[in-house]
């Protein structure tokens, strides 16, 4: 009696199991779909040359005669260079900044304890809820004052107004998972604040350094507002607007470089997300469970 | 290797909590005092005071001569092992027990010589190149042992190292601490609730309740003679038993009109005692099985309700007086059985008296 319980209950459990698996993958799949249609389309786009994409009557989403000739003619291009240079540029000296400030910040708020410090760290997370498309303005007027619009050492300036919030937000939830034991073991051993962030807390807090590293990394490479804000000459551009603002000229449209262009831009991210995959999501997870 | 004094040492928490009532202890040098008490009574936040982990409310903490109240950790010359070890995960063990020492700009031959000495002591020279990840709950204890060895401070401060740790191996462990001790004899604060781990360990044992201290004494002493029902109670195993009881005629009288004789040598000591109320304190080991040559002794026919046979010895639980659960210590050849009235030996001479009023033990 209890045997044949037991075995129809597995058997539920089963059968429940195969119906959460089902609905998995099928959102999944939908997901996959809807988010990845743009890129592929993109990719399809930047292959075909511009009679084919001039020719209404075929499939859009078809090739017949695939060319490299919008890759080649990108790659070729001096400013696309220029706006590859910049992005690089601002992204790097971005993500260094952020993440020594974001580092810093969250082991003081995390660590600490002084007075307001449980307000201050609420205070980083609510500027990270205010959007750039409302910051642009007065910072225009800051990033103006300082002599640096036009200027992509002005969109370092900016940058870390979207980037540290959230990554201090990250390196508190992961530095509040690190047990307290472990800063009295290491204040008992001898080691000053800083020796004990450099030797026990960075090292251990890597998976969620890295986390924030990438987020960092993506939000200043992709960033479009300021850009399009601070920036007015070519020489100046990053990427994302040099792409848009070089390849339209007028209601005329260079599709297959404004194609190739955009999917040689997001390269980078792709490849950073690819490798670093793991680290972002246990990073992002940490503290979940604890604190 | 230092003394240790603790004078007048308050610790109050925001909203105005106690955790310790100005307490006073001094440690010798060499010496290995153990804190022990329930959940609560301050015995860790003591032991973090005496670590710099804890800012004092009032009174002083002296080490070696100086009074270190406003010195950092790092300055105090201690080493401190925790309950859930505290290795640091990136590092190897090697590195973990050279780390203190790395610090304070040891020469690298120096360090190699420490380490390699402790890991010897500790018996962990395999594991030295190991991640504390790939290590036993044992091994890491251990490992954390090794670091506070290696820095040779004037004092160990142990906070419930053997808490994580299964029966088996915790036995093994304190076994193990005692060796380190005899060999390294340094001046050593171990903090647990284990009263066994206390006794066993401990040259003295400090027993602490509600922030102050019951009482302190070599392990026996407290055993034999403690000073008040709350030591009565917390040292030994199985608990003493406490009963109502009155003195009268030279005899105790239990509330269900058992009368026990008390011994010749005893009666002085009593004599106050007539006519208050009080607790009557016996340990199960000196209820046993029927001894009739045992000098001062009270004979009573019990009726056994629970039997526990544990190999070496037999417990048998019973009623007697008001206590509804009493626990006797019978050798395991004796036969007994449920609900089958047994004669029982009470040895008088290690009976106890305690006032019921103020809890002190007569």
């Amino acid at each position: 009696m209890q045997a044949a319980t037991m075995g129809r209950r597995s058997g539920s459990l089963r059968a429940e199991r195969r119906w959460a698996l089902w609905t998995a993958y099928v959102s999944l799949i939908i997901a996959c779909v809807i988010f990845l249609m743009p890129p592929v389309y993109m990719l399809i786009t930047s292959l075909k040359t511009n009679a084919e994409m001039a020719n209404l009557q075929g499939n859009p989403w078809i090739v017949l005669n695939p060319t490299l000739e919008h890759y080649r003619a990108i790659v070729e291009n001096p400013l696309f260079l220029t706006f590859f240079w910049n992005s690089i540029k601002v992204t790097v000296v971005t993500v260094i900044l952020s993440m020594v400030i974001s580092v810093l910040a969250a082991f003081a708020l995390a660590r600490m304890r002084f007075w307001g410090s449980q307000w201050l760290a609420t205070g980083v997370f609510l500027t990270y809820l205010v959007p750039d498309t409302l910051l642009f303005i007065p910072l225009y007027q800051i990033v103006g004052g300082l002599g640096l619009l036009n200027n992509t050492w002005g969109l370092v300036l900016v940058y870390p107004t979207l980037t540290v919030p959230f990554c201090t937000w990250i390196m508190i939830g992961y530095f509040a998972s690190i047990p307290k034991e472990l800063d009295e073991a290491a204040l008992i051993d001898g080691a000053s604040w800083p020796q004990m962030l450099i030797k026990i807390f960075i090292p251990v807090a890597l998976p969620g350094i890295i986390a924030a590293t990438i987020f960092a990394f993506t939000v200043s490479w992709a960033a479009f507002v300021y850009p399009t804000a601070f920036i007015t000459t070519p020489d100046q551009m990053p990427l994302t607007i040099g792409v848009v603002s070089t390849l339209v000229r007028g209601d005329t449209f260079a599709w297959g470089q404004i194609m190739a262009g955009a999917l040689l831009a997001a390269l980078p991210p792709v490849i950073v997300y690819a490798f670093l995959m793991d680290y972002y999501i246990a990073g992002l997870t940490a503290g979940a469970t604890k604190g | 290797m230092a003394n240790v004094s603790l004078r007048n040492l308050v610790k109050e928490y925001d909203g105005g909590v106690q955790a310790v009532k100005g307490i006073n202890l001094d440690i010798q040098d060499h010496e290995f005092v153990v804190l022990v008490g329930p959940s609560g009574c301050g015995k860790t936040t003591t032991l973090r005071m005496i670590a710099g982990l804890e800012e004092i409310t009032k009174g002083e903490v002296d080490i070696g001569g100086n009074v270190v109240n406003d010195v950092p950790p790092r300055d105090r010359d201690i080493a401190m092992v925790f309950q859930n070890y505290a290795l640091y995960p990136h590092m190897s063990v090697y590195e973990n027990m050279a780390f203190g020492l790395t610090l304070r700009k040891f020469a690298r031959s120096e360090i190699d010589k420490r380490v390699k000495n402790a890991a010897r002591i500790l018996d962990i020279e395999p594991l030295l190149e190991r991640k504390p990840k790939a290590l036993s709950g044992g091994q890491r204890q251990r490992v954390a042992m090794g670091r506070a060895i290696v820095r040779d401070p004037k004092v160990f401060l142990f906070d419930e190292p053997l808490s994580n740790l299964d029966a088996k191996l915790r036995v093994q462990m304190r076994t193990e601490i005692k060796k380190v001790h005899q060999t390294v004899r340094t001046t050593t604060v171990y903090v647990t609730h284990d009263q066994v781990e206390a006794m066993t360990l401990a040259d003295r044992v400090v027993v602490m309740n509600h922030g102050i201290i019951e009482q302190v004494g070599p392990p026996q002493e407290l055993y034999h003679n403690p000073a008040t029902r709350f030591v009565a109670g917390f040292i030994g195993s199985p608990a003493m038993n406490f009963l109502h009881a009155r003195v009268e005629n030279d005899a105790v009288h239990l509330t269900d009109g058992t009368v026990l004789p008390i011994p010749e040598s005893r009666r002085a000591r009593y004599a106050n005692a007539v006519g208050k109320p009080l607790l009557f304190g016996i340990r199960p080991e000196h209820l046993t099985d029927h001894r009739p040559h045992l000098p001062g002794r009270a004979d009573l026919i019990i009726t056994p309700e629970v039997i526990e046979p544990m190999g070496m010895e037999t417990m048998v639980h019973f009623h007697l007086g008001d206590a509804r659960d009493c626990c006797a210590r019978f050798e395991p050849t004796v036969h007994v059985e449920p609900n089958v009235p047994i004669t029982l030996t009470v040895d008088m001479n290690n009976m106890h008296l305690l006032d019921e009023a103020t809890g002190k033990v007569l």
